[in-house]
């Protein structure tokens, strides 16, 4: 073990994290694992996630030499990768014998903190939360999802578990700056409602990931821009149409944060900021916040829907409360969104599930979507 | 006669590969490809120093970084080029959708070529020219025929500026209006030619783009909240790129003028309506026709081609100018460049050198007379059949479909999507069209984005024969085979052709782009 350790202090550091349990819900109809791994196991549900890991791995056999794997204890990754050959480092045991989100949070940060260069992971979209929790995303490792789970809705994945592992192969071979990465949203749906027909995305964060159009499951339609660069192209526009004295509130989300970076103010990525002649006056602002704001200007605000499921406003901000909408009103909503995004929706309306009837049907319509400089689409919003 | 069968193969075909350098890099110094004889003295004494001809102001103070190179190199250089292309000659060009490739009849290249236009140049006396003169007025005759519009001008090089003339008309007609300011957004929809959005965006236009709705025509609803007072124009192809005819346009043209703005119909590639439908009846103040798409004048690779663009009498005094007339006298006939039509304070003055590239117009000109009215007619009824023909064998393959109006017909062309090959074999509508290459055919997917999944776009024009859509339909009949079969040989595909595969990731990144040597110099020093 000594020998195993020392050797590792000249090989690359692969971050491995199973979830055990992940995906077990889904053969038993049971619509994700969170909080009913009882009733899964009682069904007879069996473990897919490690038999996935293993195909990922597999994929990265070449580099087998050149890295040590660092895992948590058994099933979180050390059985699968000692079976395969791997050099292993064990960062943290589990703490029970039933795996559970804690123990996905704690081993990323062991992960972490042992210097991976990258993170290879096989769950489901409850899994990226817990590497968002873990504070994988501000610690700036960049991360490969194995698709293991039963929710997959968040860009973070590869198109199947043998792509994961090549795409951790060619992150590690490359030299750091040829390797492209882009920031993918962490999404998820509260399976207790999705159990009961309701299907409600919310955005949890952030993890970096590559950028690859082929083998990541990123939804977006082909472009002939970066993403960065469509952002800042928006973010242009939503900064010429500004006008002095008129207080902007600018939503969370990768697009939106490109109008404050364009400003060159801090931004809140999960958070609602507000700008007032081009500087921010309110960081992270509470629905209290908003409306004191409402009280003194006048207000606009800016916003982006979800990837993939097109929310534009719903339950998950509740700073954005009914109130707070009934006094931005229908005419000052800027909305915004790269045209990749609207091709992903595939001419569906964007949605709005405020919690308020009365300010849903205010919303509703058609919107203005400013999808570039100057450059604009007429969207439903039901 | 006695054939053998060979419809069931597919053609095997091998490109000369070259691996020819840019000829910037073929540059050696000192190397020259035509020595210049120093002028004789007498003559030398005559003009003086050739760097007094030209003004001080004038002179460029070091010589342009040409490459230096000679004769023979020069020309295996561009030879080899020459060997690497895939043109409309070679191949059966049904692959190109949106870019409307048909064949170009050899004899008009033989009437543009003769030294009776060759040795013409646009500053010569009107007087001197009479006969390019009348033979552009009566294309504008034909083109008012064809179109219902008033009047046309032959000056816009190609498409793109059309649409931006277009652009610059209706922005001079609400400008004499003294709606200038007020109107600044065009219209338009997505799956019309990208340059409809673009090339009123140079102008400084907003666009507003409409999505389809779910039968894939315009969604009226969202055209109706988009129209209002700040609208300049609708700017839409009709049919689009979808193949899809919107036989409502006229209620979306009505709304507009209701409103005060004006419509401008991207007819870049009239083919499925000559003889069929006109601008005019479909409630449009201007159009424009690519001569090289409708007209069969040859694709020029980015080079002279011409957009003739048509508006309605009360929009002629924003064409640019000159336009060619005709007058009427006693002693006969002439045509005249005429400079008086303009508006006053808002003419928009000229967007391309004299009128227009004659050549071009010479070809155009000489096609429509060789085929009359019931000819051009003919062509839209063939180039409909054909894409029906090749539609209707697509569609009964399972892994092909296309979205929107199931069980009607397209009109010119269609844009198919592939994403039941892909999900089944992992292999992309990309990856399908570099191996299209190595049977020496082409296959488009899209613009971008794709806002219709694994998409193929195929445009047959009149051009082709059955015999021809059906050999383009086995060989992607054999390649999705192949998808199924043996996938790594499309991965790795083209094998027989000059093209590579590329890292579109790179596409993606401005700073990593280099349209000229120039640049390149720049970006990797």
């Amino acid at each position: 073990m000594e020998m195993e350790l020392e050797l590792a202090q000249n090989l690359r550091k692969l971050g491995f994290i199973i979830n055990p349990i992940a995906g077990m819900g889904g053969r038993v109809g049971l619509k994700g694992t969170d909080g009913v791994l009882e009733e899964a196991l009682r069904l007879g549900a069996q473990p897919m996630a490690p038999a996935k890991a293993a195909r990922a791995l597999n994929s990265l056999l070449g580099f087998r030499e050149e890295m040590v794997l660092l895992t948590g204890a058994g099933e979180l990754g050390e059985r699968v990768a000692r079976e395969l050959g791997f050099k292993v480092q064990v960062v943290h045991e589990t703490s029970g014998a039933v795996t559970s989100q804690a123990d996905t949070v704690a081993l990323a940060k062991s992960v972490v903190v042992q210097g991976s260069e990258l993170i290879l992971f096989a769950g489901g979209d409850g899994t990226a939360r817990n590497l968002v929790e873990a504070g994988i995303f501000e610690a700036g490792v960049p991360v490969v999802g194995i698709p293991a789970g039963v929710k997959i809705h968040s860009p973070v994945f590869a198109t199947h578990p043998e792509r994961a592992g090549e795409l951790a192969g060619s992150a590690l071979s490359r030299e750091g700056a040829s390797c492209k990465w882009r920031e993918a949203e962490v999404m998820d749906i509260s399976e207790e409602d999705y159990r009961s027909g309701r299907v409600m995305t919310k955005l949890y964060g952030y993890l970096v990931v590559p950028s690859d159009r082929g083998r990541m499951q990123n939804k977006k339609a082909p472009s002939p821009q970066s993403e960065a660069n469509a952002h800042r192209e928006i973010a242009l526009e939503m900064v010429a149409q500004m006008e002095a004295g008129t207080a902007y509130f600018v939503g969370p989300g990768t697009t939106t944060r490109a109008v404050l970076d364009v400003l060159g103010q801090p931004h809140t990525l999960l958070g609602v900021d507000v700008v007032l002649d081009g500087k921010i006056i309110c960081q992270d602002a509470s629905e209290k916040d908003l409306l004191a704001v409402q009280a003194k200007y006048p207000c606009r605000l800016i916003v982006t829907p979800t990837g993939g499921q097109g929310f534009l406003l719903g339950r998950g901000n509740q700073q954005l409360s009914p109130e707070v909408l009934r006094g931005v009103g229908r005419e000052n909503l800027m909305v915004i969104a790269a045209q990749e995004k609207l091709a992903e929706l595939k001419h569906q309306p964007l949605l709005v599930d405020t919690g308020d009837p009365e300010v849903d049907a205010l919303l509703r319509g058609y919107v203005k979507v400013w999808t570039g400089f100057k450059t604009a689409a007429m969207v439903a919003v039901r | 006669m006695k054939r053998i069968d060979r419809s069931h193969k597919v053609r095997r075909f091998h490109q000369a590969k070259w691996d020819e350098s840019i000829i910037f890099e073929l540059s050696k110094a000192g190397e020259r490809g035509i020595l210049v004889p120093k002028a004789e003295k007498a003559i030398q004494e005559v003009t003086g120093s050739v760097d007094e001809l030209v003004p001080a102001g004038m002179r460029r103070p070091s010589a342009p970084a040409l490459p230096e190179i000679s004769q023979p190199r020069v020309l295996r250089h561009y030879m080899r080029l020459s060997q690497q292309t895939l043109g409309a000659d070679v191949n059966i060009e049904i692959g190109q959708g949106t870019c409307t490739v048909k064949y170009s009849p050899k004899v008009n290249e033989v009437l543009a070529r003769m030294p009776e236009m060759t040795e013409l140049h646009p500053l010569q006396d009107p007087s001197t020219v009479q006969g390019i003169l009348e033979i552009m007025h009566e294309t504008d005759l034909y083109m008012r025929e064809i179109s219902g519009m008033d009047r046309f001008t032959f000056q816009p090089s190609g498409g793109s500026q059309a649409i931006m003339t277009m652009a610059a008309v209706a922005r001079a007609y609400h400008a004499a209006n003294g709606e200038g300011d007020q109107r600044d957004e065009v219209i338009t929809t997505i799956y019309s030619h990208p340059s409809d959005a673009a090339a009123p965006a140079v102008m400084g236009y907003k666009i507003i783009h409409i999505h389809p709705d779910e039968d894939g025509y315009p969604d009226y609803e969202a055209f109706k909240a988009a129209v209002g007072p700040r609208t300049a124009a609708f700017i839409v192809a009709n049919p689009e790129d979808t193949g899809v005819y919107n036989s409502q346009v006229k209620a979306f043209t009505d709304l507009v003028h209701a409103h005060g703005g004006l419509c401008g119909y991207d007819q870049a590639n009239a083919n499925g309506l000559l003889g069929v439908t006109r601008a005019k009846e479909a409630g449009f103040d201007m159009c424009f026709f690519n001569l090289h798409k409708t007209f069969s004048t040859p694709h020029g690779c980015g080079g002279p081609a011409v957009g003739a663009t048509g508006v309605v009498e009360r929009l002629v005094p924003f064409l640019p100018a000159p336009l060619i007339d005709r007058k009427d006298e006693s002693d006969g006939v002439t045509y005249f460049l005429n400079y008086d039509f303009a508006h006053p304070e808002h003419g928009i003055g000229k967007v391309r050198l004299f009128s227009g590239v004659a050549p071009v117009v010479l070809k155009a000109y000489a096609w429509m007379r060789t085929l009359g009215a019931e000819g051009l007619y003919e062509v839209a009824k063939v180039a409909v059949l054909n894409n029906n023909y090749l539609f209707q064998k697509l569609m009964a393959l399972e892994c092909v479909d296309a979205p929107y109006i199931p069980g009607k017909q397209r009109i010119e062309q269609v844009r198919y999507t592939i994403e039941k090959l892909t999900q089944d074999t992992g292999v992309t509508s990309g990856d399908i069209q570099r191996r299209m290459m190595d049977f020496g055919m082409h296959y488009w997917t899209s613009h971008h984005p794709y806002y219709i999944p694994e998409p193929a776009t195929l445009e047959p024009t009149e051009t082709p024969s059955k015999e021809d859509l059906d050999e383009y339909i086995n060989t992607l009949k054999h390649i999705f085979d192949e998808a199924y079969t043996n996938p790594e040989i499309i991965k790795t595909a083209p094998h027989n052709s000059v093209c590579h595969q590329v890292d579109e990731s790179d596409m993606d990144d401005p700073q990593r782009w280099a349209p000229s040597w120039r640049v390149y110099l720049r970006k990797t020093q």
